[in-house]
């Protein structure tokens, strides 16, 4: 009646002989696929990713396009293994099948092998998050973003602050000029810094939690009450980078909005320096002259 | 009156079962402390917060087919993405589990006559219900229900940032319900503990019940701490305390990390319960016993554990946390879930698959969990958390995640213990049109999620700039949710046509596996007139398939062992130690 | 009785290591104190099973070829048909929500509440009825 293999239990596998071949097959595709891209390096698909802005956004694209990768990768081939069970396995009799439990090595194997990319994707994580987080001992700016109910300050060294607000109906004006295209880049007030510089940005709030995030840089932050966030944004082109408050923090949550601006050094410079002197010249104390970007 | 449930004899021997006697109609629902009818009372509320939750999704969904969409305002998108969360969290996927399928299940699977503590069950449903409609009585109050998100985040959730009652109805209606789940994981490892019938070890067990005492121990881990962070949270509303503010000295941090100590380990409490049901389901629908079952218990025990080590995972972007630690813990829980991935296929290969309706919502659960999973793998990763946290990627993550488990799962479950708990059987056409609308709206609905967090839209916005291609990204998304929506509309037809026309089913209409599967259907007072042996973790299937017992190392050489029932109590037991 | 007991003091072993680790290399406390109660809420049951489990004999769930009449008889008392686990759910829901709708709800609550917990002892005591 029913089949016998007269062989030890190791050799009765559930891998079939035609498994083998066919995951044998997945991972040249996979292999072939792949190759290209990481030889390629730079011209690795984006997977809907920004390449970033920042040097630490290159280094979290590099992290996340590898990542998503092996995430592929592992998905495929797991797809493929539910697709084919699936389709192979479809009830064609009413023979019971053989009831097999156990396949030591083979469990084994699916215990060890993930360990393994994990503890790889752990060390490659555990090398960008401290690029990412890095502080320069000397940036050539500092910033202090202070986050509010509901938009943000910038404070410059020599008493000079930039303010906005936002309500129902953001109005998107700013000194970025002719930048701001589309016009949606610049809703919110301007965070300006100089490009191809690394500025230290210091971040806090004045009520509850905010999120600063910049999606082409690839980053955010928590603005806490009780917390000052330190950390550094090394912008490499010149340009404009829409941003906003990406954690929950009331009813205008939705219209926290502000842009980064970085301008070629000389030209931040000259904007800086006009700026301090607005500052010192409107009342000659501590006085924050806003450059109010009024959305109104 | 208290019955003493007495053991029932061997399968040769019926005696006269005590009829009972007892209140009815509305009385006995009042009075029961029947597991059964507890299970089924959890089963119908959290169902009904699921649909409730479900519109709510669909508003909001409707909101944001438009850029600055004047649909809802902003203080009702907010309340309502917070009160969907909140309903779906707290009042749905966990309590249909454990408290619902559980409760009705769990007894018939170790062979018990009730829970071990009936009168406590009935308490842990008394106050899930009081504590649900404490948190809906939120929209009653001036200023609207609680909008703060479902996690609450000090200080935003503090009486300066959010007055009114709704919050503290919010907070207090955690309160109830976090007790009505503790008392309940209480009873679940008491019951799995002392109630197992003769020959019924710990590792004889279905992998359904395993699964339920591992959550009820996260349970009792992760739930004492909510409440404790929400009775600081409003002890500093009301009486005057500064745990969670900075100007009285407090640490607002704090509250993050109490709650996330309880929030990781919950969305395990929510995803093992249905990891459990597929563990069950798909082995009576590919004819072969669950492969891998040790390794399935422990990957089981090491998700659970890692769970609870890992809840700074949600606060990458604080700054303050020790991210090499929390990120190293997150990646390793891919492993045990992968094993489990490995033993759900290994099981189907080489069987006699068949898809009726609880199968392919198991498959279903199968390509979600993979692609939700493996978005968390990512997630796990800082730089990446980065640049994704709290945008439509996170969003979309978690919603794979746990619509796989507590949707695909949690219907899996029900169709396929309808026969047993009513004695009728579904309509098998309308079950899989529920099915496949269901899975076209989901993946129609989230895949798009994705690439909106990646180009940068945030979480919880009530609008979005136009301008920037959001808007047909988000139209798809809302075309799909309204799928979803459809798809359900099929399910309560099913259940209202199998009603009205019944189908008798049969004690065992599955040809399934475990003790459940040897009561009637619906099971008697106490369950169990009769037992089978208790061999192996499939005693019904032994029972009826003697010569197709599972194959052990002790059978050697690749054999179906015949002898089956003859050889049982010596040494050729499948797969099990004392 | 042991695997149970080895499972809980697997709990207990577990989370003694993460928060053995964590307490030395995190800044923050609040997460090892929850990892130290982790670790007793496994060792306190778990130990206690173990002692029990190295003196007692197997009972029929513990052994693989028992039979079903090695476990007839008795198996427990399980209270059936009960008001005040509804009374004492609605007693603690009305005490809730006095304090969101007025303290005068705190007197129908309590009452509620103890009326349960007297009824729960009597039925217990003579195995009373709805």
């Amino acid at each position: 009646m029913a089949s016998v293999i007269a062989v030890s239990p190791r050799a009765a596998e559930p891998t079939s002989t035609i498994a083998p071949r066919r995951r044998r097959r997945l991972l040249g595709a996979a292999a072939a696929a792949t190759l290209p891209l990481v030889l390629g390096g730079c011209s690795l698909p984006t997977f809907y990713g920004y390449k970033g802005s920042t040097k630490q956004a290159h280094d979290e694209f590099l992290l996340y396009s590898g990542t998503t990768i092996a995430a592929l990768v592992v998905g495929v081939l797991v797809a493929a293994l539910i697709a084919w069970s699936v389709i192979r396995y479809r009830k064609r009799s009413d023979t019971i099948p053989r009831q097999f439990q156990y396949h030591i090595p083979l469990e084994i194997t699916y215990t060890v092998v993930p360990v393994v990319i994990v503890l790889i994707l752990f060390g490659f994580t555990v090398v960008t998050e401290n690029r990412v987080d890095a502080v320069k001992a000397d940036p050539a700016t500092k910033v202090t973003v202070t986050a509010f109910q509901w938009g943000w300050r910038f404070d410059y060294p020599g008493n000079v602050s930039v303010t906005g607000l936002t309500t129902e109906d953001p109005d998107p004006v700013g000194l970025d000029g002719g930048q701001c295209a589309p016009a949606v880049d610049c809703l919110g007030p301007g965070l300006v810094v100089p490009a191809g510089r690394t500025t230290r940005i210091t971040l806090v709030t004045k009520d509850v939690i905010h999120g600063f995030y910049v999606p082409q840089f690839n980053f955010s932050r928590y603005a806490q009450p009780g917390v000052t966030n330190v950390f550094d944004l090394t912008v490499q082109h010149s340009g404009v980078y829409r941003a906003q408050c990406t954690q929950l923090c009331g009813l205008y949550h939705s219209l926290m909005f502000f842009h980064v601006v970085a301008l070629p050094p000389a030209q931040f410079q000259s904007w800086l320096s006009s700026q301090q002197g607005a500052a010192t010249a409107a009342s000659g104390s501590s006085s924050s002259t806003s450059n109010t970007k009024a959305a109104a | 009156m208290t019955v003493l449930a007495e053991r029932p004899v061997a399968h040769e021997h019926e005696h006269d079962h005590e009829h009972h006697e007892g209140p009815s109609g509305i009385l006995k629902w009042l009075t029961s402390t029947d597991h059964k009818l507890i299970g089924m009372s959890y089963m119908v509320t959290s169902l009904v917060m699921f649909f409730l939750a479900g519109i709510m999704g669909l508003l909001i969904r409707t909101q944001l087919t438009s850029p600055h969409n004047s649909f809802l305002s902003f203080q009702q998108f907010n309340a309502l993405f917070t009160m969907h969360g909140s309903l779906m969290l707290y009042l749905f996927a966990g309590p249909f589990a454990f408290g619902g399928l559980a409760n009705y299940i769990l007894p018939l699977q170790v062979g018990a006559p009730d829970m071990a503590f009936p009168r406590l069950n009935a308490l842990s449903y008394w106050l899930y219900l009081g504590g649900s409609v404490t948190m809906l009585l939120g929209f009653l109050v001036a200023g609207g229900a609680a909008a703060f998100g479902w996690v609450a985040y000090a200080p935003l959730s503090s009486v300066e940032f959010a007055p009114g009652s709704a919050p503290d109805l919010w907070i207090l209606g955690i309160a109830l319900t976090g007790f009505s789940a503790i008392f309940t994981a209480v009873n679940l490892v008491t019951t799995t503990f002392y109630l197992r019938a003769p020959g019924m070890t710990m590792f004889r067990l279905p992998i359904f019940t395993w699964n339920m005492l591992v959550t009820a121990i996260l349970i009792l881990i992760a739930f004492p701490i909510l409440t404790a962070a929400m009775i600081l949270l409003f002890a500093d509303r009301h009486f005057g305390t500064h745990f969670y503010s900075v100007a009285g000295g407090g640490v607002p941090i704090l509250y993050q990390n109490l709650f996330w100590f309880f929030g990781h380990p919950e969305v395990y409490i929510l995803a093992l319960p249905y990891f459990g049901i597929v563990s069950d389901v798909i082995p009576v629908f590919s004819r072969k016993p669950l492969f891998g079952y040790k390794g399935m218990v422990f990957a089981t025990m090491s998700i659970a554990a890692l769970s609870t080590g890992v809840w700074a995972h949600h606060m990458f972007t604080t700054g303050v946390v020790l991210l090499p630690f929390f990120s190293l813990l997150s990646l390793l829980i891919a492993v045990p879930t992968g094993i489990k991935f490995f033993n759900w296929i290994g099981t189907m290969w080489r069987g006699q698959l068949v898809f009726s309706t609880p199968m392919l919502f198991c498959i279903g659960f199968l390509f979600a969990f993979l692609m939700g999973g493996l978005t968390g793998v990512m997630l796990a990763s800082p730089p990446i958390d980065f640049a994704t946290h709290d945008t439509y990627f996170v969003v979309a993550h978690f919603h794979q995640v746990l619509f796989g488990t507590a949707v695909y799962g949690g219907f899996a479950g029900l169709y396929y213990w309808y026969p047993k708990f009513f004695g009728r059987m579904y309509r098998e056409s309308l079950g899989k049109i529920h099915f496949w609308l269901l899975t076209v709206g989901f993946w129609v609905t989230f895949m798009p999620q994705y690439v909106l967090g990646l180009h940068g839209m945030p979480r919880r916005v009530a609008s979005y700039p136009s301008g920037l291609g959001w808007q047909s990204l988000n139209v798809a998304s809302t075309i799909g949710a309204y799928i979803i929506g459809l798809s359900f509309v099929f399910l309560l037809v099913n259940l209202w046509v199998s009603w009205r026309k019944p189908v008798p089913a049969g004690d065992n209409p599955w040809d399934a596996h475990t003790l459940e599967w040897f009561a009637t259907s619906p099971p008697v007072h106490h369950n169990f007139e009769r037992l089978p042996a208790i061999r192996s973790e499939r005693p019904v299937w032994d029972y009826h398939h003697p010569d197709a017992r599972t194959e052990t190392h002790h059978n050697g050489h690749g054999h179906v062992t015949e002898a089956g029932v003859a050889e049982a109590g010596v040494g050729a037991d499948a797969g099990d130690k004392a | 009785m042991r695997v149970e007991a080895l499972f809980l003091l697997g709990v207990a072993a577990f989370f003694g290591v993460v928060g053995v680790i964590y307490w030395f290399w995190a800044y923050e406390q609040g997460g090892t104190a929850m990892l130290v109660g982790t670790t007793l809420l496994g060792f306190v049951p778990g130990s206690y099973y173990l002692w029990w489990a190295r003196r007692m004999r197997p009972r029929p769930e513990d052994r693989p070829d028992a039979s079903i009449e090695d476990g007839s008889g008795v198996i427990g008392s399980f209270p059936s048909s009960s008001i005040w686990p509804f009374v004492l759910g609605m007693g603690l829901f009305l005490m809730v929500l006095s304090m969101v709708f007025g303290l005068w709800l705190i007197a129908p609550g309590i009452s509620l509440v103890l009326s349960a917990m007297i009824g729960v002892t009597v039925e217990s005591r003579r195995g009373g009825t709805v």
